[in-house]
C-alpha cells in the first residue's frame, strides 16, 4: 500500500524531473487525501464557495488593485504578467533559478518587486503582501497542486520532512502524530485535519482575519508550546514545500476559510 | 519497504537532567507519589477538565463527566481505575513516552530531552507534582 502511494506520487509529479522520494510508513495514501475544507461545517464550506460572501475575497480584490498599481513604480505587476499567472501558484514553492533558493509565493512577489519594480520588500504578513499573494493564488483556484522534488530541492524537501516528523515543544508532539495518525479524530469539538496548506492564504475564524500558511504553522508550533520560527523563515518555507509535495493533487483553494 | 527519514539533529539546548530516576520505575509503573500529599479526586477532576490546567478532555472522554465535546485521540478513561493501578496511571501522566515511545500524549512531568521548547516553558514540566497526584486520585476513582 505504501509502495503504491510512493509510485502514485512519482507518477503525479512526473511531468518534471522528480528525484525518488521515499514515503514514510504513516504517509496518507493519495486516494485518501482530503483538503481542510472537508473538515468544516456545511455552512462554512458554503461560505467559502460563495463568490460574494467569502471574506477572503476582500484581500483578493485588494490584490487585484495592487497588481495594476503604478503609483510607486513605473512598472506594475500587470505590465509583465497578463494572463500568465493562471495555474502558477499550484507549483509553488519553487526553485528561484537566479539565487538557487527555494521560494514561496510571498518570496517570489518580493523578488519581483526588488528585481523588476525597484520597490522595497513588503513585510511578511502585511495586508499588501497577503493581498497580492491571495490574488495570485486565486488565479490557480481549483488547479491541482503539482510540486516536484528535484536534485536541487531535495535537501529542502528533506528538511521539511524532518521538521514534520520531529517532536517539539513542552508537549513533545510532532506534526505527523496529529495530521497523519489521528486526522478525523476529535480534539474537544474540533476534528483534526490532515494539515494541508492548499487553502492558504486563508481567512481563519480564530484570527478573525486573513493570514498566511506560515502564520498557521506558527500557531501549531505555539500550540505544542514550541518556540516558533519567524514567518518567512527558510525553515517554514522548507516545511511549506514538504507540505505541498505531500498534498500533490489537491486543488488550490485560496482564499479558503478555516477554523 | 519505506523507511522513515527522521533524523533528530535538533535538541541543541535539550536538558538531560531528569525529574524522575529510572530506579523509581517498576515495570510500567511509578508506585511512589511524586510529593508527600494526599491526592484529592475533586481537585483532580478540575485539573482534568480545565483548559488552564491538564485539559485532558482535549483527547479523553469519561462517561458522566460534565464537560461538552470531549476528544477521542486517546482512549476513553471511564473505568480506568479498574484497569490500571495508581502507579501505572502516575507513570502514564508523568512520561508516557517511557512506556510507549512515540505515543500521541504529552509527558506532563518531564524536562529532559525535549526539543525547541518555547522560551516561557523552558525547564518547567507541564503540570506540578501536586497536580499530578490529584489527577492520579481522580482517575484511580474511576472504577467504571
Ligand atoms: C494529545 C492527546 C492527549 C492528551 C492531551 C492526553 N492524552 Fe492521555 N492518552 C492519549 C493517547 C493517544 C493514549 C493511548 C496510548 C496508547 O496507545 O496506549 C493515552 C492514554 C492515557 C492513559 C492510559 C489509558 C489506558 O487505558 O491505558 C491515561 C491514564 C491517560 N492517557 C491520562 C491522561 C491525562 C490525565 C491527561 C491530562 C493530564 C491526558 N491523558 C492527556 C492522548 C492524550
Amino acid at each position: 500500500m505504501i509502495r503504491l502511494a510512493a509510485c502514485l506520487l512519482i507518477l503525479l509529479t512526473s511531468c518534471s524531473p522528480t528525484a525518488d522520494v521515499t514515503l514514510p510508513d504513516d504517509a496518507i495514501a493519495t486516494k485518501d487525501l482530503q483538503s481542510g475544507s472537508a473538515f468544516l461545517t456545511e455552512e462554512t464550506r458554503a461560505l467559502q464557495e460563495d463568490d460574494f460572501e467569502n471574506p477572503g475575497l476582500l484581500w483578493v480584490e485588494r490584490g487585484a488593485d495592487l497588481f495594476v498599481d503604478t503609483s510607486a513604480s513605473s512598472k506594475s505587476c500587470a505590465d509583465c504578467h497578463d494572463e500568465q499567472l493562471k495555474g502558477v501558484a499550484a507549483s509553488y514553492p519553487q526553485l528561484d533559478e537566479l539565487s538557487a533558493e527555494l521560494v514561496n509565493l510571498e518570496k517570489r512577489i518580493n523578488l519581483c518587486r526588488a528585481r523588476h519594480q525597484d520597490l522595497p520588500e513588503l513585510t511578511y504578513e502585511s495586508d499588501d503582501l497577503l493581498a497580492l499573494t491571495a490574488y495570485v493564488a486565486n488565479q490557480s483556484h481549483g488547479a491541482p497542486i503539482t510540486v516536484a522534488v528535484t536534485e536541487e530541492t531535495r535537501a529542502s524537501y528533506e528538511a521539511g520532512e524532518a521538521y514534520f516528523y520531529t517532536p517539539r515543544g513542552q508537549f513533545n508532539l510532532a506534526c505527523n502524530q496529529c495530521h497523519n495518525e489521528n486526522w478525523g479524530k476529535k480534539l474537544r469539538g474540533d476534528t483534526i485535519s490532515q494539515g494541508h496548506g492548499n487553502g492558504f492564504p486563508a481567512y481563519r475564524y480564530e484570527w478573525q482575519s486573513f493570514g498566511s500558511l506560515h502564520r498557521r504553522l506558527h500557531d501549531c508550533d505555539t500550540g505544542v508550546r514550541a518556540e516558533p520560527f519567524t514567518l518567512g523563515s527558510q525553515t517554514y518555507i522548507d516545511l511549506e514545500y514538504y507540505l505541498a509535495v505531500r498534498a500533490n493533487g489537491l486543488p488550490v483553494e485560496s482564499p479558503a476559510i478555516r477554523r | 519497504m519505506a523507511v522513515t527519514v527522521v533524523s533528530l539533529s535538533a535538541c541543541e539546548n535539550a536538558r538531560t537532567d531528569t525529574l524522575i530516576q529510572s530506579s523509581q520505575i517498576q515495570d510500567d509503573a511509578l508506585p511512589e507519589p511524586l510529593i508527600d500529599i494526599e491526592g484529592e479526586a475533586k481537585e483532580g477532576e478540575q485539573i482534568f477538565d480545565s483548559r488552564d490546567a491538564g485539559h485532558c478532555v482535549l483527547c479523553h472522554q469519561i462517561n458522566g463527566l460534565d464537560v461538552e465535546f470531549q476528544g477521542d485521540v486517546g482512549p476513553e478513561l471511564t473505568g480506568v481505575g479498574a484497569r490500571l493501578t495508581p502507579g501505572q496511571i502516575r507513570l502514564r501522566i508523568v512520561d508516557y513516552q517511557r512506556v510507549q515511545p512515540g505515543v500521541t500524549m504529552p509527558s506532563y512531568y518531564r524536562i529532559h530531552d525535549l526539543n525547541q521548547v518555547g522560551e516561557e516553558f523552558e525547564g518547567q514540566p507541564v503540570l506540578t507534582a501536586e497536580q499530578i497526584e490529584h489527577l492520579v486520585a481522580f482517575l484511580s476513582d474511576q472504577k467504571g
